[in-house]
């Protein structure tokens, strides 16, 4: 089990490399005309007009060539003397440091940790509400295969599926308001202060985004338990007079939920792409908004930063999904 | 003939399945009776329709296709058709219980044997919790699980194959029913394994009183263990003799066809096994007259035109084929060729 | 051993006719699936406005009308016009031009990229195959929006880089679904046969592989359009995909349609329901094909202790 979870771990050392390559070379190899216009950009935006691109250049330390632009941004080689934070030490993504924003000079990863909080509450919240409705409704769409209760819970699926979350995120804002007069708060509560207040400020958002991804945990859910309930094991059930809610409850679920709620695994890329729109138009100060405004201003080093430990998150809960399904299914066992 | 004390009774039992390809009768007006601690057999091809025909005793057919169209189970004064779910289910498992043929997958890969043996004393002992796993551990060393009270807890892949069959027949047991139907329990397992399972089969009848359905596709692994034999072809009941009448004088093509392909040791080596030529027919797409006449050796003109009855032809013997009376002749005539 | 005997003769209808499979798929669409039918009616008529768009708008996508700004749904605009007096309705109607285009476009592309990919990987397998995985599983890594968001900012806004970006990714992303369809045929015994008896791989790929294949990729196409429709519509929402005046139905919620949204709502209701309706279609389209295509995927076929039962009064009738 030990073992296993230190293989898991170094595996994950690789996969990042190659991340750290992707990220850099596409966040780094930008047409020269990006530096022209990041001038322009910031003159417009900061009033800053004598900005000169060869100091642009060098303080993005990009005044090097670019394998030792690498090699520094990855921590394995000492810095420029004259950088900012860490002039001469070997100061990189390894060590922690990603580096600060080219517009406020506020570390990367400070940032990262502060915004982080949000968009974990927005997620995880997202997840249980997906979970409460895909979960039940696949559930009975599976045990009344064919009946209208089934053909009405797959179009939800199909429904949730199709409809962006924008949309639906822009409707309930707007027509409440014109109904009724109520707009949700454009003020974020942060939890410290005031539990109940930021459970209901998250909860239309998080309602949305989890109505969102039900649909494909609903589909999944529908099908693993369709596929378990003509099991053997399962006449065997019916077979020894058990009620059939014993059967479903105590039989076909825990066969037929395991894998469902392992493919969160793969639901996690898409829970943090829908943060980013989600938060936007419900203005949460969570992670997804950071991207959103480093994006926007063409801040280049939060942009790598916030993909490198995206991609490192995503890893990671691969690994504890793993973990999670040899925990729930007594067959797995790792070695 | 002897007045029996019958403990079931399936007259005219007909399944059908509903596919794309038209009404496939997997069970066609089955009639035949259990009698109280009796061993049967239940022989016949496979998809003859022998495993349909034991569900159908608990409605245990998936639907759709599955629908049984008529007939009825008579068990303890009741048809089994016709009582509630509720009723039904107070039959299952208590007073019937089933041994499956895939041990591996029939047990709930998930859940530990203890639970799974213990669920059903509660629910049709009343025992509490505590007494069914004690009752469980029990059953498990009736049925020779090794160091029983340690491995109630291990999940099914723990297991050998013909452990779990043993666990599979603990269930069954667990109740202590008037009659276990068990649907080919030996086929999945080593030929050593088998003997031994069928011999425990038959050690907990003497010992319970328990009467067996013993559903096979080789006669001569049966022989030893039931009293009476069935046997069944493309969904009918073709012959039913007791075991011993069954072996010396068959009265239906089709079982001294299906004697004459099992290998025997008392015989001369030189001697050709038999082989019944053709595949059996499709369920959807029966034959107008007799189901086996497209096959048959013997067949006549009467045969493709008119279904033959089961009609009697010895004491306990009955036989579908209008050619009974001859058939100690044709199948000499035959064996000299 | 005798012939196996037919115990009552072959009926004509027993055998199916042959017919193309891509016909085959469609007569059956019709017959089976009438939910996936009616999504495909959906795209159908989706890709019909987008081209005859120029017949079926009222006005211009960027026609201003100062004088009829913010107007509510009327007789003269039957949805509505913008802060600029834009008709609404021709604006959506422009906008399934750019849909149908980055749908198909897109996911055309991101099939190629699927196929460049998958069938080596999957043909040749080996060290190959091993190395072009790991990086499939690093960008695999990068949720897809912010893939996409990512590059865009780098590339800059326009029809052309949301097409490249979007199917380029997808189809890096998909390219496990080609690879495995890829190792499951090679395994085949005709496979093997052509390859013992000396058939050049191109040949083998071209003869055996690509006509086996096309069944998974008809469906990642299909599948593929709904989400590369929904994927522009979300960019153009956060402003990093097609730039306004170009009707896109996501850029129209976002931007102006935003400032305006409490005074004018049609302004963002029509062109979402437009964008969900026609996702939706293709949803339910790309279901049918894939319960067609793909057996293993269908729903169960019957169970145990089922529902409807039949009642055991009728039982004995």
């Amino acid at each position: 089990m030990r073992a296993y979870l230190i293989r898991r771990l170094l595996l994950i050392i690789p996969t990042l490399l190659i991340v750290t390559v992707i990220v850099f070379l596409s966040v780094r190899f930008v047409p020269g005309s990006i530096l022209d216009l990041m001038v322009a950009q910031m003159g417009e935006l900061s009033g800053i007009t004598d900005l000169d691109i060869d100091y642009l250049r060098h303080i993005l330390g990009m005044d090097v060539p670019m394998h030792l632009q690498y090699v520094r941004w990855l921590g394995v080689w000492p810095q420029a003397i004259d950088h900012a934070t860490a002039g001469g030490q070997i100061s990189g993504i390894i060590q922690g440091d990603f580096g600060v924003s080219l517009w406020n000079s506020e570390s990367v990863l400070q940032q990262l940790m502060q915004r982080l909080p949000v968009s974990l509450e927005l997620g995880a919240m997202s997840l249980i509400i997906a979970w409460l409705i895909a979960l039940p409704i696949g559930v009975f769409s599976a045990i009344r295969q064919d009946t209208w209760g089934d053909y009405a819970g797959r179009t939800f699926a199909i429904v949730a599926i199709s409809v962006p979350a924008f949309w639906l995120g822009t409707m309930v804002i707007v027509y409440p308001s014109i109904l009724w007069g109520w707009t949700p708060p454009v003020v974020y509560i942060p939890l410290a202060d005031n539990v109940g207040e930021n459970l209901l400020q998250f909860l239309l958002p998080a309602a949305i985004m989890g109505m969102v991804i039900s649909g494909t945990t609903m589909r999944m859910t529908r099908t693993m338990m369709l596929e378990v309930l003509r099991q053997d094991y399962i006449r065997t059930a019916w077979s020894k007079g058990l009620r059939e809610r014993t059967i479903i409850i105590r039989h076909a679920m825990k066969n037929a939920l395991i894998p469902v709620i392992t493919i969160v695994g793969g639901m996690i890329p898409l829970l943090i792409g829908g943060t980013v729109i989600i938060e936007q138009i419900f203005t949460l100060p969570g992670v997804g908004r950071l991207l959103f405004n480093a994006l926007t201003r063409r801040d280049y080093p939060v942009i790598s930063g916030i993909n490198v430990i995206i991609a490192l998150v995503v890893l990671i809960m691969n690994v504890v999904v793993d973990l999670a399904y040899g925990w729930l299914d007594p067959r797995i066992q790792y070695r | 003939m002897a007045i029996v004390e019958k403990v079931l009774e399936v007259k005219d039992l007909k399944t059908y399945f509903y596919t794309e390809e038209g009404e496939v009768k997997a069970v066609d007006s089955l009639s035949y009776y259990v009698a109280k601690g009796e061993s049967v057999g239940l022989v016949g091809e496979s998809a003859c329709g022998k495993s349909v025909s034991s569900l159908s005793i608990l409605r245990l057919i998936p639907y759709p296709p599955g629908v049984i169209v008529g007939g009825e189970i008579l068990f303890q004064g009741k048809d089994l058709l016709k009582i509630s779910e509720d009723e039904i289910r107070e039959v299952r498992g208590n007073h019937i219980a089933m041994i499956f043929q895939e041990p591996t997958t029939s047990l709930n890969p998930v859940l530990t044997v203890s639970l799974q043996l213990s669920e059903a004393l509660q629910l049709h002992r009343h025992m509490d919790k505590h007494t069914a796993n004690e009752e469980a551990v029990k059953l498990l060393k009736l049925v020779g699980i090794p160091d029983a009270d340690k491995r109630a807890t291990d999940y099914p892949y723990q297991f050998s194959g013909g452990m779990q069959q043993r666990i599979m027949m603990a269930i069954a047991l667990s109740c202590n029913p008037e009659l276990i139907i068990a649907d080919e329990p030996t086929t999945s397992v080593d030929v050593t394994v088998q003997a031994q399972l069928l011999e425990l089969i038959d050690d907990l009848r003497s010992q319970f009183g328990t009467a067996v359905i013993i559903i096979t596709h080789n006669l001569g692994i049966v022989a030893r263990y039931v009293d009476r034999v069935n046997v069944m072809y493309a969904g009918r009941l073709v012959e039913t003799a007791p075991t011993d009448v069954i072996y010396s004088e068959p009265k239906h093509p089709y079982t001294v066809g299906l004697l004459g392909s099992v290998p025997r040791l008392d015989l001369p080596r030189k001697r050709k096994l038999y082989v019944i030529d053709g595949l059996p027919p499709h369920l959807a797409r029966l034959p107008v007259g007799c189901n086996f006449s497209p096959r048959c050796r013997f067949a006549v003109d009467h045969c493709r035109e008119e279904k033959p009855t089961l009609d009697e032809v010895g004491e306990n013997h009955l036989s579908a084929c209008f050619r009974s009376g001859e058939m100690k002749e044709l199948a000499a005539k035959e064996r000299e060729d | 051993m005798a012939e196996p005997i037919t115990t009552a003769p072959i009926r004509s209808e027993d055998v199916r006719k042959r017919r193309h499979w891509f016909v085959d798929l469609f007569t059956r669409l019709w017959k089976e699936k009438p939910l996936a039918t009616f999504g495909g009616i959906i795209v159908l008529i989706m890709f019909l406005t987008g081209i005859f768009a120029n017949l079926l708008a009222p006005y211009g996508f960027n026609e201003i009308i100062l004088s009829d700004r913010l107007d509510a749904p009327s007789g003269v605009h039957w949805l509505g016009a913008d802060n600029l007096g834009r008709d609404l309705l021709s604006r959506v109607i422009f906008g399934a031009r750019i849909s149908m285009i980055v749908g198909v476009a897109g996911a055309g592309l991101s099939v190629m990229v699927n196929m460049l990919i998958g069938i080596p990987s999957g043909f040749f397998g080996g060290k190959f195959d091993i190395i072009m995985q790991r990086f499939v599983d690093a960008f695999l890594c990068f949720p897809p929006l912010i893939l996409y968001l990512t590059i865009m900012a780098i590339l800059g806004t326009g029809i052309l880089p949301v097409i490249l970006v979007l199917g380029v990714s997808m189809g890096i992303g998909q390219s496990r679904i080609v690879r495995a369809a890829v190792i499951g045929i090679k395994e085949n015994v005709y496979v093997e046969a052509a390859r013992a008896i000396g058939v050049p791989t191109g040949r083998t790929l071209i003869k055996h592989i690509l006509p086996n294949i096309m069944a998974p990729i008809l469906v990642v196409f299909t599948v593929g359009m709904g989400r590369m429709i929904l994927a522009e519509a979300s960019l153009s929402f956060l402003g990093f995909g097609i730039a306004p005046p170009t009707p896109s139905w996501g850029g129209m919620l976002s931007g102006t349609g935003r400032t305006y949204m409490l005074q004018a709502p049609w302004m963002v209701l029509w062109p979402g329901l437009a964008l969900s309706l026609v996702v939706y279609g293709i949803n339910m389209l790309g279901d049918g094909v894939r319960d067609l295509l793909d057996p293993r995927l269908r729903g169960g076929l019957g169970r145990y202790g089922a529902v409807k039962r039949k009642k055991p009064a009728e039982v004995t009738s």
